[in-house]
């Protein structure tokens, strides 16, 4: 039940993502996509001491140590609000149901060797990885697409987590470093472009290159 | 449970009904810090109004007269379909939930017709918006009935909420809290409420069910207020019911809880009134968006079982 109510949570996060133009608030919903994702194995019942100490570490990376450094990068920026993406938001909204409804579906139709602790986790990742895809896609600021990234991320991690025995803490640990200097870089280099073209709008910088 | 007990219920929504909305004025009054208007005020002004004669537009016809009519004999007959309390309702058969919605429609188009036909701009000007936000309203509304229709199997409203008990709300929490959060909203928007509308402006601009009755009078404009008032119950009561589930001690405890939950229904609505604003026009369908959302995990909880 507790795990149940905590995938409703990550769909509704991800939904105002969706239809939120504030980056603050975006940085937010990480944050807290972050602390469920932290808590998840723990709360599947695995409980031993290695995957406590890991699921501090992923609380300590995705929860505090992504948010403070976007915010920091985005108390930089002087943007508050990602004006125009590619789709508005209403129209994200509606794509997010359907996305919702498609991945629902395709967790019924996908046979997993292990069984979940509830059913719910699986459409729940692959609904997560496509927010961040969609975000990539669909957005125009720099920083949406790295928050796009990561939410990316935590929809693989979910997948991670569902196979807890199967899958070495070591590779996850990896993941986590990489993605963390991945954020790391990508902090560094939107605020080089912002100072250097006073945007950080990505379809403009494409046309640097002609 | 024979007819005799059963018609308690709609007895009880046409006594209580008008105190809802004092229940609301009195909460908002609190909340502003001011003593408010005494909670019967409804029933004064209902009072008052049927004693008054009725002024007609030259330029109505028989539609605008009809309407009002319509909308309090349709509203009595949604009355009789809604039960209090997990009991059955005085009226129910298969497929009674489309039955009940679609006189909400029939309300609205009449509703609509009435303010188009006093040629005024500005109640065309409510009527379009009405149109548009009932539009939006009306599908979440069917999806919350048919998520929570397919979770307890039943097709008829009374039969759906009976099956609300104790045992089949904890096995099936998310999907009462989906349903009751998109029939909150669905609330605010079709009782005019503050997210949406804002009954007590009357500034033309921004409000959408009180400009659609500013040329209706006397007793006309009683049928409208109390119609008004018997909407929010009946949404109230839904909402109750699905929300609170049946303990098990009988008929009258469950019926007492039941209008318990509805006057605290409006003491909520009361509540939100005060926190918040009234959105801006361009963010309503937003709003009611996100009932369709919520209506739509619900369906989607009660079809992966």
């Amino acid at each position: 039940m507790l795990i149940e109510f905590m995938m409703i949570f990550l769909t509704l996060v991800n939904l105002i993502i969706l239809s939120t133009s504030r980056l603050s608030t975006c940085i937010k919903v990480i944050a807290f996509q972050g602390i469920i994702l932290g808590i998840l194995p723990v709360a599947e019942g695995h409980f031993d001491i290695q995957l406590v100490i890991f699921s501090i570490i992923a609380i300590s990376v995705k929860a505090i140590l992504f948010p403070s450094m976007l915010l920091r990068t985005l108390s930089q920026l002087n943007i508050h609000r990602e004006k125009k993406p590619y789709v508005g938001y209403g129209m994200s909204l509606l794509i997010g149901l359907g996305a919702i409804v498609l991945s629902w579906w395709i967790s019924k139709n996908l046979p997993l060797t292990v069984a979940p602790a509830s059913s719910a986790v699986l459409p729940v990742s692959i609904f997560t990885s496509f927010v961040g895809l969609y975000l990539i896609i669909t957005r125009k600021m720099a920083l949406t697409q790295v928050i796009g990234y990561l939410i990316f991320e935590n929809g693989i991690y979910m997948f991670g987590v569902i196979l807890p025995q199967k899958q070495p803490l070591l590779v996850e640990l990896a993941v986590l470093l990489d993605a963390f200097v991945a954020v790391f870089v990508m902090g560094i280099t939107i605020f080089h472009i912002s100072r250097e073209f006073d945007h950080i709008e990505t379809d403009q910088l494409s046309t640097l290159r002609s | 449970m024979n007819m005799s007990i059963r018609i308690v219920q709609p007895i009880l929504a046409l006594i209580l009904s008008p105190l809802l909305l004092g229940i609301i004025n009195r909460t908002k009054a609190f909340f502003a810090g001011r003593k408010g208007q005494p909670l019967l005020q409804t029933y004064f002004d209902l009072w008052k109004l049927v004693h008054k004669g009725v002024v007609y537009s030259k330029t109505t016809g028989w539609v605008f007269r009809a309407g009002p009519i319509i909308n309090l004999s349709a509203i009595l007959l949604i009355t009789l379909f809604i039960p209090l309390g997990h009991s059955k309702a005085v009226i129910f058969f298969d497929g009674d939930i489309f039955l009940v919605i679609y006189l909400f429609a029939l309300i609205r188009f009449f509703t609509i017709l009435a303010a188009l036909d006093t040629g005024s701009s500005f109640e065309g000007m409510g009527a379009s918006r009405e149109a548009q936000f009932s539009a939006l309203t009306e599908p979440a509304l069917f999806l919350a009935l048919a998520a929570i229709a397919c979770g307890t199997g039943k097709l008829s409203l009374s039969e759906i909420l009976v099956s609300v008990t104790s045992r089949f709300w904890l096995a099936n929490i998310s999907i009462i809290l989906f349903v009751a959060a998109t029939l909150i909203i669905v609330l605010l928007t079709e009782n005019a409420r503050i997210p949406v509308d804002d009954p007590n402006t009357h500034l033309e601009l921004t409000m959408i069910h009180e400009v659609m009755v500013l040329d209706s009078s006397g007793p006309d404009f009683a049928f409208i207020v109390f119609a008004s008032a018997l909407k929010l119950w009946i949404f109230a009561a839904l909402f109750a019911g699905v929300l609170i589930p049946d303990i098990g001690f009988g008929f009258w405890p469950n019926l007492a809880i039941c209008v318990l939950a509805v006057l605290c229904v409006s003491v909520v609505v009361g509540i939100i009134e005060s926190c918040i604003a009234r959105l801006k026009l361009l963010f309503v369908p937003h709003f009611i968006f996100i009932a369709t959302i919520f209506a739509v995990l619900a369906i989607v909880f009660v079809l992966r079982k």
